[in-house]
């Protein structure tokens, strides 16, 4: 399981990685990638929506089933990973360089964890 | 197989049509077409040919053993065809007079009149075609009846994580915002967070009751007085009516509305087997927002859901149904559909681990998440097995509270000795799947083995070429 030791993560199994001046891009990491399996269609907002901490903001979709994908903090989309909408295999290959929205002006911040905190919460997970 | 524009053969016709015996007419220019249209040319034995071909490659209720959870695949009785067949039903048009379809509309009333007391309402509506159309049609009357209070503040429909994914997609075409509740360990609705999410906003709850993992809520009266408390108003999704038709009636737990699967509960045909029916129910209060049918007029109806009178067909069916039953059939029906399930619950944990221990209703869950883990046997696997020992596989991955899911609902039309079969069938699966030292090949024996699900959803290609 690859953790990667800069960035910060979510019980819900998105990965954060500030990038400075109040930023952040958000993805899902690779504990959740393998756990969906292949990922078939990825539904991302448009950037200049808002987004809520805590709550969704668009969901992946494998043959299994649609998850949701949330946002560990509010703030406004400032760019969303296009590329993925006709790829989302990418996620699946490099969940780590596929971010998937970018958000600015970050306000609220729910808890996160760092890599070490949730490399014992996946295992946890997965007792 | 080849498709029948694939098979075509210019010049192939059916039979010899008989010569023309009546003045020929000639369309007007402008109304010709310019282009032949592109059918296929085949004979009369080839068609029948081809769609024999395709009939042995579906499967279903009379196929075999069809247990797919949640969705209630009991016998459709012949009689019902026989019944829907009469020339009085058949020959009719929804634009005659009122008064020349007495008979029809009879059967509208009496089917209304049966479910309304199987279901504790008070008026019913058969226009919506099938149960999600169902649940739309029920979230409308809830969202007018805010609307008629002068309420504009009511949003949010709070439905459980274990729904079926209808509920919240039709809350939200609605323009409802959908609130989750997660479930508690026991499978149903945690009232602390129920509560927690209740409020001025709240337009209803969305529920079934048994609930997906076939549980019924005991603590339904308390979840129907808080949302009722809230100001907000209960729907009762049919899906699971099954266990308990007859038995309990969701308009004495507090539901305000319903909808019912005809095509689950009431055996009519289900899926490609013909068109769903998705009666809609509701208390007093509610019934002046119903749709409009004909004859009907009800000045601050929804509107109309769908045109005529819905899938009449259907309830003609439903109605040949419940009057073969009884009373005493109907609710021996909810009896023995749970106490099959019971049987098969029971039967397979001597393999399989169940999500819930404990009596079910008329499903269960099991699942395979530590054989995922440990032997990288999925229910999948299991699934695709199942189809070489000719029964259809349970509903998978499905409810997304259990992981490595499998559904099953054996239904009350399945015989001690079918389920006895099915249930060896099962438990040999199990053993062979956990056995097994490679990754599984099954299905070995049907058509279509396993296609590529990820690759078919991602490059689906669902227009045919010329």
């Amino acid at each position: 399981m690859n953790i990667p030791a800069d960035l910060k993560y979510t019980k819900t199994h998105e990965w954060a990685q500030f990038t400075g001046e109040g930023k952040a891009k958000v993805g899902i990491t690779d504990f959740a990638q393998d756990s969906l399996g292949s990922l078939v269609f990825v539904n991302l907002p448009e950037p200049g929506d808002e987004v809520a901490c805590g709550e969704s903001f668009g969901d992946v979709e494998s043959v299994k089933a649609v998850s949701e994908l949330v946002c560990p903090f509010s703030g406004t989309v400032e760019a969303i990973n296009e590329e993925l909408l006709d790829a989302p295999e990418k996620i699946n290959e490099e969940p780590y360089d596929a971010w998937l929205i970018e958000v600015s002006d970050i306000g609220d911040s729910e808890e996160l964890m760092n890599a070490e905190e949730y490399a014992d919460f996946c295992d946890e997970e997965n007792a | 197989m080849k498709l029948l524009f694939e098979k075509s053969v210019e010049g192939c016709a059916l039979s010899i049509l008989p010569e023309l015996d009546v003045p020929e007419y000639r369309l007007s220019e402008g109304a010709l077409r310019l282009k032949a249209p592109k059918l296929p040319q085949l004979s009369e034995t080839d068609i029948d040919r081809h769609y024999s071909e395709l009939e042995r490659r579906a499967f279903g209720v009379n196929n075999g053993f069809y247990p797919l959870g949640s969705c209630t695949m009991k016998y459709n009785p012949r009689v019902n065809e026989a019944i829907a067949a009469l020339p009085g039903f058949t020959q009719v048009h929804p634009l005659q007079p009122s008064d020349t379809v007495s008979g029809c509309l009879e059967v509208l009333k009496l089917a209304g009149g049966e479910l309304c007391e199987i279901t504790g309402m008070d008026a019913m509506t058969f226009q919506p075609a099938a149960g999600a159309h169902g649940e739309l049609t029920g979230v409308m009357l809830i969202k007018k009846y805010h609307e008629a209070r002068g309420d504009f503040s009511r949003d949010k429909i709070i439905v459980p994580d274990s729904a079926h994914g209808t509920n919240p997609a039709t809350a939200a075409m609605c323009g409802m915002k959908v609130i989750n509740v997660p479930s508690g360990a026991d499978g149903c609705v945690d009232l602390g967070r129920l509560r927690a999410v209740l409020g001025p906003d709240t337009a209803g709850l969305m529920l079934t009751n048994p609930n997906t993992v076939g549980i019924f809520d005991r603590n339904i009266l308390e979840i129907t007085n808080l949302v009722h408390e809230a100001g907000g108003l209960n729907y009762y999704d049919g899906a699971n009516l099954n266990a308990i038709m007859g038995v309990v009636r969701p308009g004495d737990m507090g539901f305000d509305c319903v909808h019912l699967n005809l095509h689950k509960t009431f055996s009519t045909p289900h899926g490609g087997g013909g068109p769903g029916a998705g009666a809609v129910g509701c208390k007093g209060f509610l019934a002046p927002y119903l749709p409009n049918g004909y004859g009907e007029d009800r000045p601050e109806s929804i509107g109309r859901v769908k045109a005529f009178y819905g899938n009449f067909l259907v309830v003609v069916r439903a109605l040949a149904y419940l009057l073969m039953l009884g009373r005493e059939g109907v609710t021996l029906a909810a009896q023995m559909a749970v106490l099959n399930a019971n049987y098969m619950k029971k039967r397979l944990a001597e393999c399989y681990a169940v999500s819930h221990e404990g009596i079910c209703m008329h499903e269960f869950v099991v699942t395979l998440e530590r054989e995922a883990k440990e032997r990288h046997v999925t229910a999948m696997d299991v699934a695709k097995a199942l189809l070489d020992k000719g029964i259809h596989p349970p509903t998978m991955y499905f409810p997304l509270i259990v992981h490595e899911a499998l559904m099953i609902e054996p239904t009350e039309t399945e015989s001690k000795e079918t389920l006895d079969l099915a249930c060896e069938a099962f438990l040999e699966v199990y053993r062979d799947c956990m056995a097994a030292e490679t990754p599984s090949q099954h299905p070995l024996t049907t058509v279509i083995r396993r296609p590529d699900e990820v690759r078919a959803a991602r490059e689906s290609k669902l227009i045919y070429k010329f």
